[in-house]
């Protein structure tokens, strides 16, 4: 595939995610972070970012899946990747643990569990999607194209 | 006046998050500072040359009196929900300490609590800053790190002057309580008013706007 169709593709996969929420103003914070001396900031933050959150939903899985489910735990766990999603800008991730804080305060397993399966979801959705744009971007370079300035 | 060599500015930050940690290394950097991080209260005690069980009294010189120096940290960055000390508590531990409270710390917090802003400025807090942290929030550092720059160049000269002479510069006369609570609380609400204003900037900011601050 040639370079300027690539880039088009990106543009196109870039717009998308933060049309669709996926992605907040916080990633494009991240983006202008990244530069020649660490050009791959973004890539680095978000490797964390997925190896964290995989932890996370583990222990979140495993937490409510005691017999008698410590709320205090689960809420810590979400509160952790509530902040690290919105550290990156994952946004849908970052507000479907709103939700799930609050049921957990309510000490509700059934709600807390579906809470779970939404944050997963999102957490795959998202996860996916970046992993798009970093294929994408990797073409580009290796095409000899540069990574187009998103707005 | 300036003799001293321009010398980065080393930050220390803390945070138990991986992803965070990461964050506010780039940050710092991108404002040229050196940076460390840890990831708990008691590794950055361990760090500044405190041990976290020490007696917390100001007439007692400092076990090793070198140590501060080695390692000198010009400003402390820390969140504030952490496991074991909180970023509360390590803001609290600092300004007990002789050798370590004339460091400026700033507290980071991914929850806009009100009450908890109040406790953390007046504990003696320099910013607060509300997660996730920007660029427009670290370039509010500055003028900080300039402050303890002029204290330690200040300190400098008294120390050279009370070796050369034997007349010591007299420290700032403590003020009668009452206007120092005033001047306290003057200084603490502007502060405030920093962390307020700094989270209603930009729009796509998801916290809500708060008008008035109500003591809780």
């Amino acid at each position: 595939m040639e370079v300027g169709q690539l880039q088009r593709q990106f543009v196109e996969h870039t717009a998308s995610m933060f049309h669709e929420g996926f992605l907040d103003g916080q990633f494009s914070q991240l983006q202008q972070l990244q530069d020649e001396s660490n050009p791959d900031f973004v890539v680095e933050v978000v490797s964390l970012f997925f190896q964290d959150s995989e932890r996370l939903l583990n222990e979140l899985t495993r937490a409510l899946d005691q017999k008698c489910v410590d709320f205090k735990k689960v809420d810590a766990h979400v509160h952790q990747l509530k902040g690290s999603s919105s550290s990156i800008g994952a946004q849908r991730v970052k507000n479907s643990c709103f939700n799930f804080r609050n049921f957990c305060e309510e000490q509700n397993t059934e709600a807390c569990f579906r809470c779970l399966q939404l944050v997963k979801q999102e957490y795959l959705l998202v996860k996916n999607k970046l992993e798009t744009l970093f294929r994408l971007e990797q073409q580009i370079l290796a095409a000899g194209g540069s990574i187009p300035m998103m707005e | 006046m300036g003799l001293a060599k321009e010398s980065q500015f080393h930050v220390l930050a803390v945070d138990d998050s991986l992803v965070d940690r990461k964050l506010i290394e780039r940050l710092l950097k991108t404002s040229s500072y050196q940076v460390t991080t840890v990831d708990s209260g008691s590794k950055a005690l361990k760090f500044l040359g405190l041990n976290e069980d020490e007696q917390i009294n100001s007439n007692q010189p400092s076990v090793s009196p070198n140590n501060h120096q080695e390692v000198e940290v010009n400003l402390i960055i820390t969140d504030y929900c952490m496991p074991g000390m909180t970023g509360y508590d390590l803001l609290k531990k600092i300004k007990e300490s002789s050798s370590l409270r004339n460091i400026p710390v700033v507290i980071m917090s991914s929850e806009n609590v009100p009450s908890r802003i109040s406790r953390c400025l007046e504990e003696g807090a320099d910013e607060f800053f509300l997660k996730p942290v920007r660029k427009s929030d670290v370039n509010k550092l500055k003028p900080h790190l300039m402050k303890t720059k002029d204290n330690n160049h200040q300190k400098q000269e008294n120390k050279e002057a009370s070796e050369t002479t034997e007349v010591q510069p007299q420290p700032p006369q403590p003020q009668p309580p009452q206007l120092q609570l005033q001047q306290q609380q003057q200084q603490s609400n502007n502060k405030k008013r920093k962390a307020v204003e700094a989270e209603g900037l930009s729009p796509d900011r998801t916290m809500p706007r708060y008008s008035g601050l109500t003591a809780v």
